[in-house]
């Protein structure tokens, strides 16, 4: 069943990474195919969660390649909040590839299908490693917005003549909800992090590099939001201090979670 | 049967200096509409900046179309070469192009709709005209509810707000500092206020500098049309002012030629600068753009104008199809009737099933001559198949 199940999130997935594009080329048929390709394909992927959730004996999502189907999950979700809203198709263009590739790269390592009963099963590892993905997840949105923000920042200053042509959410509306996003991700990834503290502490566990690796992550976040609360940076510096912190976090779930999983 | 008549002129046929000496304001247009609607017609009059139509309702459309020529006439003899005459379908199809904002000098333009329900509201209407114009309002909302032709700015002032719109989302709050107060920038200004927007200053480039470099730091929007020889904002001063806005973003729009504000601000950070060129080249754009929906458009208009016209020609069988439902029912409540002495026997519940019983079977029986009579009458066969059924069913002698 789980088999059954990927496939139609995956295809509906690449067809809204292929619909945005489209809707790029010509806004009106292909936008609104991709949103329904989004929509449809988040049920197929929560339906392929929920089976492996009920087959496994366990936490089912605690290999690294189950974790990034369930970070895909969070990514799409927190999409589907504005992305089915007119003026966000574009955001679609960033998050719909990002999701495919990863879902392809989880299906690679295993990670979509059943049988993988962990070892991790104690409510303090599950609530680490879902705080942990939801901030992720929207660090990734915030990166989203940002990338949206500094496209469209770069077309307002070149002042083309298409340029109302599309409808894009404003530069203030952008940065005021990649803000937003942060916000509410930095203390999810703030108590996650405690909580998997907590418990490499009392297993007396030692630092791995993926630890590192999320306590730069979690340092650049909270410099973006106190320099934009405090410090105030707004628009393109803020927005490009959103991508690097999204690169953090791509090197995190990419590169080390073979280790911190192992 | 009423027939539906329109005599009028419009930007395509008469020059302005003609078009104004035949259009009518309100209480005109008003007095008109009554005076061309005496002996039993109805009429409305649609003037705008752009044309003057008048709507006629009548049986005698020949009659109609002379008193209407004979009224516009009146009012300016020159204007009779000018005048278009259009009938029924075609005149239906016209007030629906008139509404959806296709007839006008900008496609998609949104006041016309208004300026159609006034129209209706000051006519005196009766059921074709109340059809016809209801129709025309839904078919203008339509189009702009289905297509994008009426979203898009169609004039410097009107780009320049859309484009702080895509800058700041809601303007509601943002304020404004006006540079000079030339008639495009006044325009703009007024756009941005529509929208929320407040002007905190107004200033001269010359005497009030000073005002200016303090306002800077404060306002969101600045619209320069001075009459300045050369730059009247550097971008140094927009450089210190920027320092002092903590990353908030400022628009600029010159509308001035010379320009007023140096080109070298629209390389800021957070500064989005726009000049009359690049403007107009937007709102060249958008125009193309509503080109493009106004065929779309127009297929929605079409689809209007061909139910009305089903409408219409129902009328020509609508006597003949209530005549003869009526002396059905007559019929069958004679019968009825004439059954009494039987029915007498039957409890209330048991005479409630035989008085369905009979109505169905009259509403079956009439049920297919109705639909084929209404589908003759689109075909224009309406008229024939009305005189035969009153004559099949001796209609007419029971009305003599």
């Amino acid at each position: 069943l789980a088999e059954l199940l990927f496939w139609p999130a995956l295809l509906l997935y690449g067809e809204a990474a292929v619909g945005y594009f489209g809707d790029v080329r010509r806004p009106g048929g292909a936008g609104r195919a991709a949103t329904w390709g989004v929509r449809l394909g988040w049920l197929a992927q929560t339906a392929l969660l929920a089976v492996q959730a009920a087959r496994d004996d366990g936490f089912p999502w605690g290999t690294w390649a189950s974790s990034l189907s369930l970070f895909v999950w969070l990514v799409v979700s927190a999409y589907l909040i504005w992305g089915c809203r007119r003026r966000y198709r574009l955001l679609g263009l960033v998050v719909m590839p990002l999701a495919v590739a990863l879902l392809v790269i989880a299906r690679a390592g295993g990670g979509t299908g059943g049988g993988t009963a962990s070892h991790y099963s104690n409510l303090f590892l599950v609530v680490h490693v879902g705080l942990v993905l939801a901030a992720f997840a929207g660090f990734t949105l915030a990166a989203a917005l940002s990338a949206l923000y500094i496209w469209q920042e770069r077309r307002l200053k070149a002042s083309p003549a298409t340029i109302l042509r599309r409808q894009v959410p404003a530069l203030a509306t952008l940065d005021s909800l990649a803000l937003r996003t942060v916000a509410w991700s930095v203390p999810l990834l703030t108590l996650g992090v405690a909580v998997g503290l907590v418990r490499l502490v009392a297993r007396g566990d030692r630092l791995d590099a993926v630890i590192a690796a999320t306590a730069a992550t979690w340092v650049v976040w909270c410099a973006y939001l106190g320099l934009r609360l405090v410090g105030g940076w707004a628009g393109r510096r803020a927005a490009y201090l959103a991508l690097a912190g999204f690169v953090l976090v791509v090197v995190v779930r990419l590169a080390l979670p073979a280790t911190h999983f192992a | 049967m009423m027939r539906l008549v329109l005599i009028g002129t419009s930007h395509h046929h008469a020059p302005v200096e003609l078009r104004e000496r035949v259009a009518l304001d309100r209480d005109e247009a008003e007095a008109l509409a009554a005076r061309l609607a005496e002996g039993g017609r109805e009429a409305a009059c649609l003037s705008t900046c752009n044309r003057t139509e008048l709507y006629v309702a009548a049986v005698d459309v020949e009659q109609a179309e002379l008193d209407a020529v004979e009224a516009l006439a009146s009012l300016e003899p020159e204007v009779e070469p000018a005048l278009y005459k259009l009938h029924d379908r075609a005149a239906a199809l016209h007030l629906f192009r008139v509404a959806a904002g296709l007839d006008s000098l900008v496609p998609g333009e949104g006041e016309i709709l208004g300026q159609v329900r006034l129209a209706h509201e000051l006519g005196t209407t009766g059921v074709l005209l109340d059809r016809v114009f209801r129709q025309a309002l839904h078919a203008g909302r339509k189009v702009r509810a289905q297509t994008a032709i009426g979203t898009s700015p169609s004039s410097v002032s009107a780009a320049a707000a859309a484009l702080a719109e895509q800058v700041f989302g809601s303007l509601e709050g943002r304020s404004i500092l006006l540079l000079g107060a030339g008639k495009v920038s006044e325009q703009a200004a007024r756009n941005l206020r529509s929208r929320g927007a407040e002007i905190s200053l107004v200033a001269n480039s010359k005497t009030e500098r000073a005002r200016i470099e303090e306002e800077l730091p404060a306002v969101d929007v600045v619209i320069a049309s001075t009459n300045a020889a050369g730059v009247v904002l550097e971008a140094a001063t927009v450089a210190d002012a920027l320092r002092r806005r903590r990353g908030r973003r400022l628009l600029l729009v010159d509308l001035a030629v010379p320009r007023d504000l140096d080109p070298a601000i629209g390389e800021l950070d957070g500064c989005y600068l726009y000049d009359i060129d690049g403007l107009e080249q937007i709102v060249s754009e958008t125009l193309s753009g509503r080109r493009r929906e106004a065929d779309r458009a127009e297929a929605i208009v079409a689809v209007e104008a061909e139910k009305f016209h089903e409408w219409h020609a129902s009328l020509d069988v609508v006597p003949a199809i209530a005549s003869l439902r009526a002396r059905a029912e007559e019929i069958r409540e004679a019968e009825l009737q004439k059954a009494e002495s039987l029915l007498g026997r039957l409890d209330e519940s048991q005479r409630r099933a035989v008085e369905a019983v009979t109505a169905q079977i009259v509403n079956k029986l009439l049920h297919l001559p109705t639909v084929r009579m209404k589908q003759a009458a689109v075909a224009a066969d309406g008229v024939l198949y009305a005189e035969t059924v009153r004559h099949l069913f001796g209609l007419d002698e029971d009305e003599r």
